[in-house]
């Protein structure tokens, strides 16, 4: 088990340098920050001034060697725009991502397992097919159509719901339900898939052959061994729904991290760019390398393996 | 061996198992007007080729069929009570507890996130309402009963950590765990090597000595039948083409299948280079041809079997046929 998540964590740390190169190189690619940070007109000498300031000047190598080494004391420097450190921008935001992408999940949980348990033990009758128009919806909506047309309901003709902004509990219902909304499909057909694999497995016909009640088979012999794949995918969807909501909370101005990311794509913010990016990579790379150690407990097999 | 009382422990009467496609424009005849019985403490081997209906069969007699399938007519008397007529929930308490039956895979018939004591105890807890603990005791205690070392040790792990084998005893533990009055052993030792089939089929035939089981033996082996069965059924496209003593069929088959099929086994004293096998194939079961659905590949057939499906015949010495011939040659009364 030690050697197992010694092994992960290095090709994990392999992964987040690789990131670093390719944003810190590919962010450079979109122009010049300083042509918005000055006024329309200044001089060449204001604008070598302020690449100057944001140690623009420097050969690009020695400025990634630079923010490499600030990088590894925890700094990710100062905000262009801002004027104030990347880090505490971010953290200001990362609570209202989070608790989006937690209620998003518990949604996209409590519709999706339902759903797929129902239509693989009713595969090929009324409720397959109805999970099936629900996946084929799910996946092939975009996010900010579906937030559009939550807006236009609730908002508009109906009223109930706030269109923008956070708060209140009200507030969420809608972005969460946008952002969830695909994820509620694809972990229906995953499970769907998964538990009619497992249904189908001599293990579950040996288990209907003892006697046992459909509850405890379908609860406790085909329930488990159908949940490892949508553990997996559940986790990396969590990360993910942190890091790809940008759409969803600019739709609804939700003043999260994907909003955040969004102005500093629009500013040019070098720093607020590389930072969240960066994030982003290392959530995502933990919580890969968490998953896997939740699966090797909850699956025996493969905490043996070399 | 137990005396054998009036009624048979289980007496199956003109089954049919039908898969319906989801259309129903396709029906495949799986097990097709099967009938046999089997009494208690006896053993009846079922033989026949893949696809024959035999595992249709045994799952058919717990009705845990693929939701494709179905049994369509026919009766199965067990212990008195109609097992086609019985409830789903009536049926539960049949499965495990009163008929039991080991799948021929052992390497997939065990939940690989369960530990074996947990796996083995619940049927007990099931259908005893045992509570946790004891049920694990009794698992250990079924574990020795199938002759596994260090049983203590062996409830504790999981299914991958035991050889095929073992699996496999583990799999009969289950079996028996309730004392059930019928065993139905599907191929429970295609997948095991030569040694330990042989032990295999050894502890199985101590279990049964010791709890009086009936053991219904599904095979494709007939030296197997030959050492551990009483009484033979030979399935062909899903119907019974022959059954009766083992010894009686052996020493004269009444059907050219069963001919062939003592044929095809390799012998060592054989000086012919080649194997014998049944030429052609079995027939598709979802158009099967008119008259005996033998006569393709049978060397004896002549024109009556193209035409006409041959009844079940009874033959003399509590054997029976479905073959033409066999009402000429042995026939001791009409069917």
């Amino acid at each position: 088990m030690k050697q197992f998540v010694t092994r992960r964590l290095g090709y994990s740390l392999l992964s987040l340098l690789v990131l670093s190169l390719t944003i810190f190189f590919f962010v450079r690619v979109t122009g010049d920050p300083a042509a918005l940070l000055v006024e329309p007109g200044a001089s060449e000498d204001d604008i070598a001034a302020i690449h100057h300031k944001f140690g623009l000047d420097k050969p690009l190598w020695a400025q990634y060697g630079l923010f490499m080494m600030s990088l590894l004391r925890g700094d990710f420097g100062q905000s262009f725009y801002y004027q104030t450190p990347v880090l505490d921008l971010y953290f200001d935001r990362l609570p209202n991502s989070l608790l989006l992408a937690l209620v998003a999940m518990a949604f996209s949980l409590a519709v999706g397992i339902p759903t797929g348990i129902l239509a693989a033990v009713r595969v090929g009758r009324f409720w397959d097919s109805a999970g099936k128009l629900f996946a084929l919806l799910g996946l092939s909506l975009p996010s900010f159509f579906v937030g559009l047309v939550l807006i236009l309901l609730f908002s508009v003709y109906l009223g109930w719901l706030p269109s923008s902004g956070s708060g209140g509990v009200l507030h969420i219902l809608m972005p969460a339900f946008a952002l969830g909304w695909y994820f509620a499909a694809a972990h229906m057909r995953l499970t769907r898939s998964s538990m009619l694999e497992v249904l189908g497995s001599e293990y579950v016909k040996l288990a209907r052959l003892k006697g046992l009640p459909q509850s405890w088979v379908i609860g406790k012999h085909a329930f488990k061994n159908a949940l490892i794949p949508v553990v997996t995918l559940a986790g990396i969807n969590l990360v993910l729904m942190i890091n790809v909501a940008v759409v969803v909370e600019t739709v609804f101005a939700w003043p999260g991290v994907g909003r955040l990311l969004y102005e500093g794509i629009s500013f040019r913010d070098f720093p607020v760019v590389q930072g969240i990016v960066i994030m982003g990579g290392t959530m995502i790379v933990v919580v890969n390398l968490l998953v896997d150690v939740v699966y090797a407990v909850i699956d025996p097999r493969i905490r043996l393996e070399k | 061996m137990a005396a054998t009382p009036n009624r048979p422990l289980l007496e199956i009467d003109n089954l049919s198992t039908h898969y319906v496609s989801a259309q129903g424009t396709r029906v495949v005849r799986a097990v097709d007007d099967v009938s046999l019985r089997i009494s208690a403490g006896e053993t009846l081997g079922i033989v026949g080729e893949s696809g024959s209906g035999k595992s249709t069969l045994a799952l058919s007699i717990l009705r845990v069929l693929p939701p494709a399938a179905q049994i369509v007519s026919g009766q199965m008397w067990f212990e008195n009570e109609d097992l086609v007529r019985k409830t789903d929930t009536e049926m539960r308490h049949v499965r495990g507890k009163r008929i039991a039956m080991i799948l021929q895979d052992p390497m997939a018939s065990l939940n690989p996130l369960f530990t074996i004591g947990n796996q083995v105890g619940e049927p007990i807890r099931v259908h005893e309402g045992t509570r946790r603990a004891a049920a694990w005791r009794r698992a250990c205690d079924l574990l020795k009963a199938v002759r596994i070392p260090s049983p203590e040790t062996r409830v504790t792990q999981f299914p991958h950590e035991m050889s095929g084998g073992m699996r496999q005893r583990i799999v009969g533990a289950i079996g028996i765990a309730c004392e059930p009055r019928l065993l139905i052993a599907d191929e429970p030792t295609t997948s095991l090597d030569l040694t330990i089939q042989a032990q295999y089929l050894s502890l199985l035939r101590d279990l049964q000595r010791e709890h009086g089981l009936a053991l219904i033996f599904i095979t494709h082996n007939l030296g197997i039948v030959a050492k551990m069965c009483d009484q033979l059924v030979v399935m062909y496209a899903g119907r019974v083409v022959e059954s009766g003593p083992v010894s009686r069929i052996f020493n004269a088959p009444a059907h050219p299948y069963t001919k062939a099929l003592l044929n095809s086994i390799p012998r060592m004293t054989d000086n012919r280079n080649r194997l014998t096998a049944i030429e052609g194939q079995p027939p598709d079961l979802s158009s099967l041809p008119r008259g005996c659905s033998f006569a393709a590949r049978c060397p004896a057939a002549f024109d009556r079997c193209h035409k006409e499906t041959p009844p079940e015949f009874n033959l003399e010495g509590g054997r029976t046929a479905r073959c033409w011939l066999a009402s000429v040659a042995m026939q001791s009364g009409a069917a």
